[in-house]
């Protein structure tokens, strides 16, 4: 009967897994990881661009939390980039929760294209009329000189003038890090309280020890996991929404 | 005697878990599920409802530019104009959810605008002198942006009633929509696409 019981178990997760992967699988491409607040996977920068970028990108972040994220894409997997975009801007969530402050600039290499995607919060600063000049007045000329490197440079340091930084600011010290770590470290724990406590009463009350201890050590892992992947080199999305605004071009 | 004293703080304190208990149990069976979907579809139209909008808010702008330039093309300009008054004049708030006659109707009118705009943006093409125009560029650039947050609104709001919907007609919710929330119908949904959205748009020279 044991054997039984975690049978049935195994199976409604395996069940959960699958109808779950299937319902993501049906609509969203594949996104690649936020690596960083440049995610050059098309390489199209060298490495000496893609730090200076990353700096003015967080020093801007620094002084107004506005996330702005550079990515370049090999391809698009066949969508349109306006389609691509804000579904990855909300996949990654770029900008902050409820204020909805972030911006992605997007080329797409083989369909040579770019896109300037604004969340919700932006949309009165970086217009669609300003995200349109800035494509067609200072990124595709560029690019179509072949210098992606300046262009994408050039064209995130006005993105950043517009929004009323200063695109060229030197980054103070890092010191953010530490402190964006502290809530997300203060909310596992208080996860974890939470979830000990519920696995106490459950497995208590019904006078299973082994069971609950098993339930400690999967939550353990998958606590861990959780800290691990959630914050990968020091910046992560912070659940900002989009909803379509920006413009595009090509070149 | 000292069982008699204890026994009546002790039975509230059961009585008191098990509510608790019985509300976390009920919660996790998703009895919250039907009103909070329906919420979000109501969030989500009133998405739609505002791209719009802002389209609509766009275009006197625009054909007034357009006028500017190219005043001949008069069939092409009026015919924006009445199928912005066609679109406006559709009142719509959250009781066009409940009607889908009505919404069917919002979303022709709003469709003969989509076409009556990209027709007229296909003839500005013809005109160098208004496509080098910085005004226009701005106000293209701006309907193709709200165009692009239209079909976005639209997207979010299928899939809310698309969730709405599915929870009504699968277990438990199912359950739940007959005991508790009858009253709650099933909503229409946008069709994907528009019925000629198969033909490109007609242009003539």
């Amino acid at each position: 009967m044991g054997s039984n019981v975690r049978h049935s178990v195994l199976l409604a997760w395996v069940l959960t897994i699958f109808s779950a992967s299937a319902a993501l699988a049906q609509s969203a491409p594949e996104f690649p990881d936020l690596t960083g607040r440049v995610v050059d996977q098309a390489d199209m920068l060298d490495s000496q661009t893609e730090q200076a970028l990353s700096q003015m990108l967080e020093a801007h972040e620094q002084a107004t939390t506005e996330q702005v994220v550079v990515v370049t894409l090999p391809d698009l997997q066949g969508k349109a980039i306006e389609d691509y975009g804000y579904q990855l801007g909300r996949h990654w969530g770029i900008g902050q929760k409820g204020e909805d402050n972030g911006a992605l600039l997007i080329v797409a290499k083989q369909e040579r294209q770019v896109r300037i995607e604004v969340g919700y919060g932006l949309e009165g600063r970086l217009t669609d009329a300003t995200s349109a000049t800035i494509i067609n007045q200072i990124i595709t000329p560029a690019f179509r000189q072949g210098s992606f490197s300046n262009g994408i440079v050039n064209g995130t340091a006005a993105m950043i003038q517009v929004l009323g930084g200063k695109p060229l600011a030197q980054p103070t010290q890092s010191v953010t890090d530490q402190s964006r770590e502290k809530p997300s470290l203060a909310r596992a724990a208080l996860f974890f309280i939470i979830m000990m406590a519920v696995i106490f009463f459950v497995g208590g009350g019904r006078g299973r020890g082994g069971r609950s201890r098993g339930g400690a050590a999967l939550l353990g892992g998958a606590l861990l996991g959780a800290s691990l992947g959630g914050r990968s080199g020091g910046f992560g999305g912070g659940g900002g929404g989009f909803g379509g605004g920006g413009a595009s071009g090509g070149w | 005697m000292r069982t008699l004293q204890l026994q009546p703080p002790t039975r509230t304190l059961w009585q008191l878990t098990s509510i608790m208990l019985l509300a976390l149990v009920l919660s996790g069976c998703g009895i919250n599920n039907i009103p909070t979907y329906d919420e979000k579809v109501k969030a989500a139209w009133s998405q739609v409802e505002n791209q719009y909008q802002r389209r609509a808010d766009l275009v006197p702008n625009l054909v007034e530019t357009v006028k500017g330039f190219a005043a001949q093309e008069k069939d092409t300009l009026t015919a924006v104009i009445e199928a912005r008054s066609k679109a406006t004049s559709i009142q719509v708030d959250e009781s066009i959810l409940n009607n889908p006659q009505k919404l069917k109707q919002f979303q022709q009118a709003q469709g003969e605008l989509s076409s009556a705009l990209s027709r007229l943006m296909a003839v500005s093409e013809r005109y160098p002198d208004l496509k080098s125009n910085q005004n226009f560029l701005a106000l293209q650039s701006q309907l193709e942006g709200t165009e692009n947050r239209i079909a976005v609104a639209r997207r979010d709001f299928i899939q809310a009633v698309e969730l709405y919907n599915t929870e009504i007609r699968t277990f438990p919710g199912r359950i739940w929509h007959s005991m508790l929330y009858s009253d709650m119908p099933l909503r229409e949904n946008f069709e994907a696409t528009t019925d000629n959205a198969e033909e490109a748009p007609k242009v003539e020279f």
